[in-house]
């Protein structure tokens, strides 16, 4: 009984060691926040377009998997970014891609995507950032993936990295694909 | 020596008196911002404290120059402002950015773990000391027998020569 007094701050402190070697060692990254958005509808909107004229609204999310893709034409990483944004738009047809003009002027957008090219199908401008924050967005480049009844069902923080885009994106959009398009 | 060491004091007082000053909201939160009504501006400050700054992470909206903690800050004094209830404002935005945007974790079923443990180690240190004072040796109960009273009287008798060391 004695000796296990003895021997249990030692077992105390393997314990603790594992369990911070755990946590140090895991992919978790803690500046990546959970989304209790993931799973809900998409938050209604209803935004001008930066290019055709006419507004983008959340009614727009609906009918096939949507791509959702908060960028910037000041935000760096949305450079680093943007090859992914161009493979996803070549590689997959039968999905839609928006991108959310986060705080940004419509000309520097535009200058943005005339010189890299435009990904998108339909870019809603969000000057205020408010239809950001009803998406719970925390800093661009954000991209959600919506389903098409309009439900958010997955969100990346940050640059789509092209690790990102074959681990994280693709497999993803095939799992709403195998849903039937999420409908 | 003494008049030496309040100077130096006073000197270190002054240097750390900017810093100490430099992150609260005064300076965070543009003049233009605040609500006319000192009552509800004082319940959107106390809301700013309570909110974490999404960008920063360790620091309140209050304290943050962050464009996003500018923003949440416009959003939560236009609630006050609007009437809204701290509940209805914390519920706005948790339900965009989840329990992470309180510093202070509420407690409910997934916290139970973090709330709980301190309250635990407690008990079982507590636990841990009853034990070890329950093992030690008990002071005697029974007075002292005949014999242990000449035992001692020997051994406290000044004049006793062979005193054991």
């Amino acid at each position: 009984m004695r000796r296990l007094l003895y021997i249990l701050p030692v077992v105390a402190l393997v314990l603790l060691s594992a369990l911070f070697a755990l946590l140090l060692s895991s992919p978790r990254d803690p500046n990546k926040i959970p989304s209790p958005l993931v799973n809900l509808p998409a938050p209604a909107f209803e935004l001008p377009a930066l290019l055709d004229g006419g507004t983008v609204g959340s009614d727009d999310l609906k009918g096939t998997i949507t791509v959702l893709n908060v960028f910037a034409s000041w935000c760096i990483p949305c450079r680093v970014e943007h090859p992914a944004l161009m493979r996803i738009m070549r590689e997959n047809k039968n999905v839609r891609l928006i991108g959310l003009n986060y705080k940004d002027k419509p000309e520097a957008a535009k200058a943005f995507l005339a010189e890299l090219g435009n990904p998108y199908q339909r870019i809603p401008v969000d000057r205020t950032g408010r239809v950001a924050i009803d998406f719970g967005v925390y800093g661009v480049p954000e991209t959600f993936l919506i389903d098409a009844r309009g439900h958010i069902r997955f969100k990346h923080v940050g640059p789509i990295h092209p690790g990102d885009y074959a681990d994280k994106i693709i497999p993803a959009i095939r799992r709403l694909m195998n849903e039937g398009g999420g409908k | 020596m003494k008049a030496r060491v309040f100077l130096l004091l006073v000197a270190l007082i002054g240097l750390g008196a900017p810093i100490l000053l430099a992150p609260t909201g005064a300076i965070a939160i543009g003049a233009n911002e605040a609500l006319k009504d000192p009552a509800q501006e004082a319940r959107a400050r106390a809301l700013f404290k309570q909110l974490r700054c999404l960008v920063c992470q360790n620091q309140s909206i209050d304290d943050s120059d962050a464009g996003l903690a500018r923003d949440l800050r416009i959003i939560v004094r236009e609630r006050v402002h609007a009437g809204q209830s701290d509940g209805e404002i914390i519920s706005f935005l948790t339900a965009r950015y989840g329990d992470f945007v309180l510093l202070k974790p509420p407690v409910k079923a997934s916290t139970l773990a973090l709330w709980l443990t301190p309250f635990v180690l407690l008990l079982v240190g507590a636990g841990g000391i009853v034990m070890v004072l329950r093992r030690r040796p008990r002071a005697p109960d029974a007075a002292l027998s005949a014999e242990e009273k000449a035992k001692l009287a020997t051994l406290l008798d000044p004049d006793r020569t062979d005193r054991p060391q």
